[in-house]
């Protein structure tokens, strides 16, 4: 399975999302942003960083890229795409996902390894965790404090499309402790922290963060 | 030559973490009584010839796209000529 890891200027965490892609048995193929061609790949993976220097709002300039040209319209087809930190912020800014992501409330860039709640495990990106299956992996940003109205949110939670929630500590002022969501097919799936940076015993925290990644290549098998 | 100004704000129901740090320093600094502070974005946008017809329409639709973000902002746009 190949599958799609978007570099855009500012990118940062692109080769960190190509590995892990690599380590779960898939295919890595590079995307940039400067090209609208998706190269035939079966899922994308928008990693983190500081695209554009996070100017004007984080992803706001990243949404107009040409590869997002092709990326909406094939997420909106039913493509797996997850944005991961920067990258959800680039969905968001997308309209892909519903809400926002702003400055943490205590305005302090956040590091830290964080304990999760995944709640959600029939979407491309989590059919390998368990429901209620808690994880850890590290988290940084400084912009991580989703937002949504509350009827937004409502609807989020009613339709079961919070995919992960922080545990312990609510690291970054975020609404009902929302970490990730995912659209109404489970196709697109937003995350702040970094599963990418959890797949090696020798540099994560744990190995939680491959769940995402052998998930997709799990879907594609069952498809 | 029109000039646009467009004034970019959070929505009032959205957490202002930086304006909140801006009261505070403002009150450190012998401001009495601060109520509330917000902060926000103003661009300032030169462009030949007038602003009319539907390149005043396209200036506004990029205000509430590019410039702003209507999850979260509000924008006003006024034209100085």
């Amino acid at each position: 399975m190949r599958i799609g890891v978007v570099t855009f200027p500012g990118t940062l965490d692109d080769q960190d999302a190509a590995r892990a892609v690599t380590i779960a048995g898939g295919e890595a193929v590079a995307l940039w942003h400067g090209d609208d061609d998706l190269k035939g790949v079966d899922a994308v993976v928008l990693p983190g960083g500081f695209s554009y220097g996070d100017y004007l709002r984080c992803g706001a300039i990243s949404r107009f890229a040409p590869v997002m040209n092709s990326l909406v319209p094939a997420a909106q087809g039913g493509l797996p795409v997850l944005g991961i930190c920067n990258g959800f912020q680039v969905l968001c800014e997308s309209h892909l996902l519903p809400g926002a992501l702003t400055r943490n409330d205590s305005l302090h860039f956040i590091c830290r390894d964080q304990r999760l709640l995944i709640e959600r495990t029939d979407t491309d990106w989590t059919r390998d965790f368990a429901a209620g299956q808690e994880i850890v992996v590290p988290l940084k940003n400084g912009e991580g404090c989703y937002v949504a109205d509350e009827r937004t949110l409502d609807e989020l939670e009613g339709e079961g499309r919070v995919i992960a929630r922080y545990l312990e500590v609510n690291p970054n002022g975020s609404r009902r402790d929302i970490a990730g969501i995912s659209n109404a097919r489970g196709n697109v799936v937003g995350l702040m922290p970094h599963p990418e940076h959890a797949v090696e015993a020798l540099t994560g925290p744990s190995i939680d963060g491959l769940g995402f990644f052998t998930s997709i290549l799990t879907a594609a098998v069952n498809a | 030559m029109a000039r646009v100004i467009v004034d970019v704000m959070l929505k009032p129901e959205i957490l202002d973490p930086q304006g909140r740090a801006v009261q505070g320093a403002l009150g450190r600094l012998g401001m009495d009584g601060v109520l509330d502070v917000r902060q926000g974005k103003q661009f300032v946008i030169d462009l030949e010839g007038d602003l009319a017809g539907e390149r005043a329409a396209l200036m506004e639709q990029l205000a509430g796209e590019l410039l702003s973000n209507p999850v979260i902002e509000d924008f006003t746009m006024r034209v100085e000529a």
